[in-house]
């Protein structure tokens, strides 16, 4: 009892979002733009589902374009920004070296400076190497700020990897290289994949950089396409707005279902030996 | 061949001197065993054989060539750690093969060679399981399986024992002696438990605070320490030390203190005519003190109190006091005694040790 009712109304607050998410990309024109007082008005429910926004979406707009450049942004800088996070993790928290701990902790703090500053002097970069309106001016600036999160995720992650199995690996013959890579990576990969995961998510949903750097509507990724295009002006074009929304979490959604124990078992750090 | 030499081996952890000067001479096929307290340097002296650690200064050498600069995959040992540190992500045989992989042996040979070690620790059910599915006795198995299937010169072990239960302890203490008879290969094994140390030993080497106390096979440590520490940390109940003046009286000399007056055993006497009218160390083991019977006329004799009487079935412990100290004695299971019996105790007269009050060392 004390367990289940906090936990249904805490899930119909998480959901509700969602489910008005869903209910609204289905429901037609008429049902949507009807006024609160009339006789019908029906907020939550709709007798007449439609998947005329989603056709909307793909036939007028150029939404299949924006999807694919915001998979292929988010695979590249998440590719990027793993691969340096997980070599920059490894070296701080198991290489000694001096200034180690400080530069992690510098690493951490590049983290914490808000995009919001960071795009201007960003933008001056793109502008200069002629990069502004292609998907490379994210998949480089990406990486700004998910290389230090996957890095201190990483670094986390390797220090709770016991130090002797490395040692007992490079006694059994394997240059530091060969057990980082035998040994080290392989027990790490719940680690990796979380902040592979988390990486993905963030560019994903990157809102800022995309909308600066982007200008040409083909180029658009899903989060600034849905809403440059389909708010014009003062009128909201809810319909395919939410459709666009649902269509765009979908993968989000499925990476993060398809990974979730080993996200979690990241997320709690834990190498059974 | 296995014979590793310790040359003036010293290492510094900033300003900590976790070891001192060690020397030692490792024979090919012993088993040497390290036991000192937690923090003595043994550990320390052990990675640095493995190439784990770097030297400060010193040479190590196995078989004549110096390693100093060798990395550890070079250096053709194996070692067992305490945490076992199997490979979590692989079956029990790719752990063991995994070294033999490394150094690219044919894959005949590598199923070979896992197979005869398996049978050896009877872990041949286990090959396909995964660490974490077996118990800790089985992982111990397999970290030796791992080491013994490179067949190295030398084995090391890091406390191999201390995260097993009581039982399985003594159980894989008799099958890692075993093992060492039966393969013959060098080892050096770390501990902190005086009777691994004494039980596995061909020798052993004492050390405290980073320095050897004392190298020496293991009744060697028990009959002759050479010093208080030694003569504290080898044995179960701990020795007996209490602080006495010595004095001469018609020719033989006592050592009295508020407790006890004892006239000292010609042999002991000969070595502590230097140190008449000072104060020495008496030392003596609980099993070396009796209740005073007629077979012990003549013996060194003192009264005690019994405080606590503790029975464990094949003897007696009797905690007593002495004057102002305490003492333990061992005594025969028959003996019949209670708490507050006033007793008078006989010490073996061969059986007594004198360490200097100030260098501890023994006299």
């Amino acid at each position: 009892m004390f367990f289940y009712v906090p936990m249904a109304l805490f899930l119909l607050f998480l959901l509700f979002p969602f489910y008005w998410m869903v209910i609204t990309s289905v429901r037609p024109d008429g049902e949507l733009y009807r006024p609160w007082n009339s006789v019908n008005y029906n907020p939550f429910w709709t007798w007449k589902p439609t998947l005329d926004h989603v056709r909307y979406l793909f036939e007028e707009t150029l939404f299949a374009s924006w999807l694919w450049n915001t998979t292929f942004i988010a695979l590249a800088s998440t590719a990027i920004s793993l691969v340096c996070g997980v070599f920059a993790g490894y070296a701080l928290s198991r290489l000694n070296f001096p200034f180690a701990g400080s530069l992690g902790t510098g690493i951490f703090i590049t983290y914490l400076v808000p995009q919001t500053l960071l795009f201007i002097p960003l933008a001056e970069i793109i502008r200069n190497y002629r990069l502004g309106d292609t998907p490379w001016s994210l998949i480089l600036t990406y990486p700004t700020f998910l290389i230090p999160f996957c890095t201190w995720l990483m670094m986390g992650y390797f220090k709770a990897v016991p130090k002797e199995l490395e040692e007992c690996a490079r006694i059994d013959g394997a240059s530091r290289w060969q057990a980082m890579l035998y040994i080290v990576i392989p027990v790490a990969i719940p680690g990796i994949l979380s902040a592979g995961i988390f990486a993905f998510t963030l560019s994903w949903n990157e809102f800022i950089y995309a909308l600066v750097f982007l200008s040409s509507p083909e180029q658009k990724t899903v989060p600034v396409g849905v809403t440059s295009e389909l708010i014009r002006g003062d009128v909201f074009y809810w319909g395919p707005l939410m459709a666009g929304a649902l269509l765009g979490s979908i993968p989000v959604a499925i990476a993060y279902s398809f990974f979730v124990e080993h996200y979690v078992a990241g997320l709690t750090g834990s190498v059974k030996g | 061949m296995g014979q590793v030499v310790l040359k003036g081996i010293n290492k510094f952890f900033d300003s900590v001197h976790a070891v001192n000067d060690v020397n030692l001479q490792i024979r090919d096929k012993e088993f040497m065993v390290f036991v000192g307290p937690s923090g003595c340097g043994k550990t320390t002296t052990l990675r640095m054989i493995a190439g784990l650690e770097a030297i400060s200064s010193g040479d190590i050498s196995i078989d004549g060539n110096v390693v100093n600069e060798l990395a550890p995959m070079d250096r053709d040992i194996a070692m067992v750690f305490q945490n076992y540190a199997l490979y979590p992500h692989m079956s029990v045989y790719d752990n063991m093969a995994f070294g033999l992989k490394m150094r690219k042996f044919e894959k005949r040979e590598i199923d070979k060679r896992v197979l005869e070690a398996a049978d050896i620790l009877g872990i041949r059910e286990l090959l396909t399981r995964r660490p974490r599915q077996l118990s800790g006795g089985q992982r111990q198995r397999v970290a030796l399986g791992r080491a013994i299937v490179r067949h190295p010169r030398v084995f090391l072990f890091d406390e191999p024992l201390s995260n097993l239960d009581a039982k399985l302890r003594v159980q894989m203490r008799v099958e890692l002696k075993r093992l060492h008879l039966r393969l013959g290969t060098t080892a050096i094994y770390v501990t902190h438990d005086q009777v691994e140390a004494m039980t596995l030993g061909d020798r052993v080497v004492v050390m405290k605070d980073g320095m050897v106390q004392q190298v020496g096979e293991p009744l060697e440590l028990y009959n002759q320490p050479a010093n208080k520490f030694v003569a504290g940390f080898i044995g179960s109940p701990a020795m007996n030390f209490t602080a006495v003046t010595v004095t001469e009286a018609n020719g033989s000399l006592i050592a009295e203190n508020s407790g006890l007056r004892i006239k000292l055993p010609d042999e002991t006497a000969q070595r502590l005519r230097g140190h008449i009218g000072r104060e020495v160390m008496l030392g003596v083991r609980p099993e070396d003190l009796t209740v005073a019977g007629s077979a012990d006329l003549g013996h060194p004799c003192f009264d005690a109190v019994i405080e606590v009487v503790e029975q464990l079935g094949s003897e007696i412990l009797l905690d007593m006091k002495v004057g102002e100290s305490i003492m333990v004695a061992s005594v025969e299971p028959t003996a019949r005694v209670r708490v507050g019996d006033k007793l008078r105790v006989a010490m073996r007269p061969s059986r007594l040790h004198v360490f200097d009050a100030q260098t501890e060392a023994a006299i």
